[in-house]
C-alpha cells in the first residue's frame, strides 16, 4: 500500500469522524429543516399546483428538498472544516505531512459527498412518507446526487481556502450557495417562470443538478438529463481544476 | 550528510523583508540552535523549511530533497513542533496521534505512539479530549505529533515558551535521547541558557540575516571576558569607567555591570572606584555566557 493511499484514507476518515462526532448538528438538524419545508410548503400548495402531469406537488417537492440538502450539506462540510482549521491553526497538521494536492482535495470532497448523501438519505426517509414517489430511472438519481455533492464539496474547499473569517464564509454561503439552490427549481419548475427568469435559470448550474436528480424519480424533467449531465460534469471538472491549482500554489494556505 | 541545506532564502511580506538571503547548513546528528530577537525571521525560516510558507527566492533541502519540488520525501524526513499551541478539538490525544501517523502513511503505529506518550508523560491522558488538556499537556501532544513518523530531522519552534519546569525537563530528556540516537534537532528558543546547555552549534539571526554562525564553544570564546558586577554603597561610577558598562538588566540604580577582558583589569577598576570616593557594597565576577554574546552580537551587527 503506497503512502499516498494511507494518507488519503486517514484524512477522509478524519473528515468523516469530524462531522459524525457532531451528528446532531451536521445530520439531524438539516433533516428536520427539510421536513419543515415539506410540511409547510406541501400543506400550503398541495392540490393548488401541479408541476408535472400526474405528480402531486409534495411528490415533486421531495426530490428537490433531498437534493437541496445534499448540496448544502456537502458544501457545509468541506467549507466549515477548512475555515475552522485555518482559524484555529490546526490546518498545520495537514500541511506538514507528505499529503499530495490530490489526496487533500479528494479526501475533503469524498467526506463532503458522504455527509451530503447521509443527510439526503435522511431527508428522503423522513419525507417520502408524505408522498407517493416513483423511481423511474434510479441511476440518474445516484449520478446526480454524487456529482452534485462532489461539486458542492469542491465549492466548499474553494470557499474555505478563500475565506479568512467565518464572516466571509457565511457571506459565500448566504449570498451564493443558498440563493443558487433555492432558485434552481427546488420548489417549482422553471417552466412556471416568466421567460426572462427561465433564461437566467439556465445559467445556474444548480438547476441542472436538481433537474437531473428529479428526472431519476419521475422520468420527466425541464431539460434532458444528458444535457444536465454534460453541463454538471464540465462544471465539476472546472471547479476541481481550480481547486487543485490553488492547492498546488498554496494560495492562502502556504503563503 | 547534510540534514538541512538552506541556500540564499529570501522572503518578503509586501515591503517588509523578513529574510534577506539566508544560507546555512545543519549537519546530520547535530543539535542546532536558531536564535534571534522577535522579528528576526526564525519562525519564517522554519516555516519555509517545513513547507508552510513558500520562499520568494533560494531553496531548502532536507536530506537532499527539495522542500517544494520533492516535498513528499522532504516532509517524511521532517517533524515540526509549531510555536502556536494548536489542536483539533474534535479528537482525543490517541486519536490525534493515530491520525497524524496516518497522514504520514503509517498504519498500526500504536507501539511507537505509546512509547512517545510514555516519554512525554502523556500516557494517562491518552483518551482525554484535546479540549480538556492544560496548555502544558497540549504542548506535549504537539511534540508527540511531530514525532509519530520518527523523523530523522526534528524542528522545535519555541517548544518551552510558557511551560513549566517539569515539562521542560521531560522534553529535554526525551529530545536529548533522540539526538543521541542520531536524530538531528533544530531548536529556536528565547531561553538562552537552554540553548547554551543543549546546542552544539548556533546561528543567530537579526532582521532576516545570519549575524553569527558558530559552534557553541567558539561562540563562548568570542567574549573572552567576564562581567564585573559592583553595587556601590555610596558615590557613583567615575566617568572614565562608563564605557565599560555592559548593556544588560544587571544595571540598575547604583549597581553596574562592567565588561572586563581578564582578571588583571579588575584591580585598576577597583582602584579607580576607591580613588573617586565610591564605597563598594557588593561585588561579583561572572563569566560571560551565551546571553552576553547574544547581546553583543545583536548590538554590534549592522542594522
Amino acid at each position: 500500500m503506497s503512502i499516498g493511499s494511507v494518507g488519503f484514507r486517514t484524512l477522509f476518515f478524519k473528515e468523516m469522524l469530524r462531522f459524525w462526532k457532531v451528528a446532531t448538528q451536521t445530520i439531524a438538524a438539516p433533516i428536520l429543516t427539510a421536513l419543515l419545508y415539506l410540511l409547510i410548503f406541501g400543506h400550503v400548495l398541495e392540490g393548488r399546483v401541479e408541476v408535472y402531469p400526474g405528480v402531486s406537488y409534495t411528490a415533486f417537492l421531495v426530490p428537490g428538498l433531498v437534493m437541496m440538502s445534499v448540496l448544502q450539506n456537502a458544501f457545509a462540510n468541506s467549507s466549515s472544516s477548512l475555515i475552522q482549521s485555518k482559524i484555529t491553526g490546526n490546518l498545520v497538521f495537514i500541511l506538514l505531512p507528505p499529503l499530495s494536492h490530490w489526496e487533500i482535495l479528494s479526501a475533503y470532497v469524498f467526506a463532503s459527498v458522504v455527509r451530503g448523501l447521509c443527510v439526503g438519505a435522511g431527508v428522503f426517509i423522513a419525507t417520502a412518507w408524505f408522498a407517493h414517489l416513483s423511481f423511474a430511472a434510479p441511476l440518474w438519481i445516484a449520478v446526480f446526487a454524487l456529482l452534485g455533492a462532489a461539486i458542492l464539496g469542491t465549492l466548499g474547499i474553494l470557499a474555505g481556502i478563500w475565506a479568512d473569517k467565518f464572516d466571509q464564509l457565511a457571506a459565500f454561503q448566504n449570498f451564493l450557495i443558498v440563493p443558487a439552490t433555492f432558485l434552481a427549481g427546488v420548489f417549482y419548475s422553471i417552466h412556471s417562470l416568466p421567460g426572462f427568469w427561465q433564461a437566467v435559470s439556465h445559467f445556474n448550474p444548480f438547476f441542472y443538478m436538481i433537474d437531473g436528480f428529479r428526472h431519476g424519480f419521475f422520468g420527466q424533467s425541464d431539460i434532458s438529463p444528458w444535457t444536465s449531465l454534460a453541463i454538471v460534469s464540465v462544471f465539476f471538472a472546472a471547479l476541481a481544476a481550480i481547486a487543485i491549482n490553488l492547492l498546488r500554489r498554496g494560495y492562502k494556505l502556504r503563503h | 550528510m547534510t540534514a538541512i541545506q538552506i541556500s540564499n532564502v529570501e522572503k518578503s511580506y509586501r515591503a517588509f523583508k523578513a529574510l534577506r538571503g539566508i544560507s546555512l547548513a545543519v549537519e546530520e546528528g547535530e543539535f542546532f540552535g536558531l536564535l534571534g530577537p522577535n522579528g528576526a525571521g526564525k519562525t519564517t525560516l522554519i516555516s519555509i523549511v517545513a513547507g508552510l510558507i513558500r520562499a520568494d527566492a533560494g531553496s531548502v533541502q532536507i536530506h537532499g530533497h527539495d522542500v517544494v519540488a520533492d516535498f513528499r520525501e522532504a516532509r517524511k524526513k521532517l517533524g515540526v513542533v509549531p510555536q502556536e499551541l494548536v489542536f483539533d478539538p474534535f479528537f482525543t490525544v490517541r486519536e490525534t496521534l493515530r491520525l497524524q501517523s496516518g497522514y504520514f502513511g503509517i498504519r498500526n503505529n500504536d507501539k511507537w505512539i505509546d512509547e512517545v506518550m510514555e516519554n512525554l508523560d502523556l500516557a494517562n491522558k491518552a483518551d482525554v479530549n484535546m479540549r480538556a488538556l492544560s496548555g502544558g499537556m497540549k504542548r506535549r501532544v504537539l511534540v508527540a505529533q511531530a514525532l509519530v513518523h520518527k523523523p530523522p530531522v526534528i524542528v522545535l519552534d519555541e517548544p518551552t515558551a510558557g511551560v513549566d519546569v517539569e515539562l521542560r525537563q521531560t522534553l529535554w530528556k526525551f529530545i536529548s535521547r533522540l539526538n543521541r540516537e542520531g536524530h538531528t534537532v533544530v531548536l529556536t528558543t528565547h531561553y538562552l541558557e537552554e540553548a547554551q546547555a543543549m546546542c552544539q552549534r548556533v546561528a543567530m539571526l537579526k532582521l532576516g540575516r545570519v549575524v553569527a554562525l558558530d559552534t557553541m564553544p567558539a561562540l563562548l570564546r568570542r567574549v573572552s571576558g567576564a562581567q564585573l558586577i559592583v553595587r556601590l554603597k555610596s558615590g557613583g561610577l567615575p566617568e572614565e569607567l562608563r564605557h565599560l558598562i555592559a548593556h544588560d538588566e544587571r544595571n540598575n540604580g547604583n549597581q553596574y555591570s562592567l565588561r572586563v577582558n581578564d582578571y588583571a583589569e579588575v584591580e585598576p577598576i577597583l582602584a579607580r572606584l576607591r580613588q573617586s570616593g565610591a564605597v563598594i557594597d557588593e561585588m561579583q565576577l561572572q563569566q560571560a555566557d551565551l546571553e552576553d554574546i547574544f547581546l553583543q552580537i545583536m548590538e554590534g551587527s549592522a542594522q
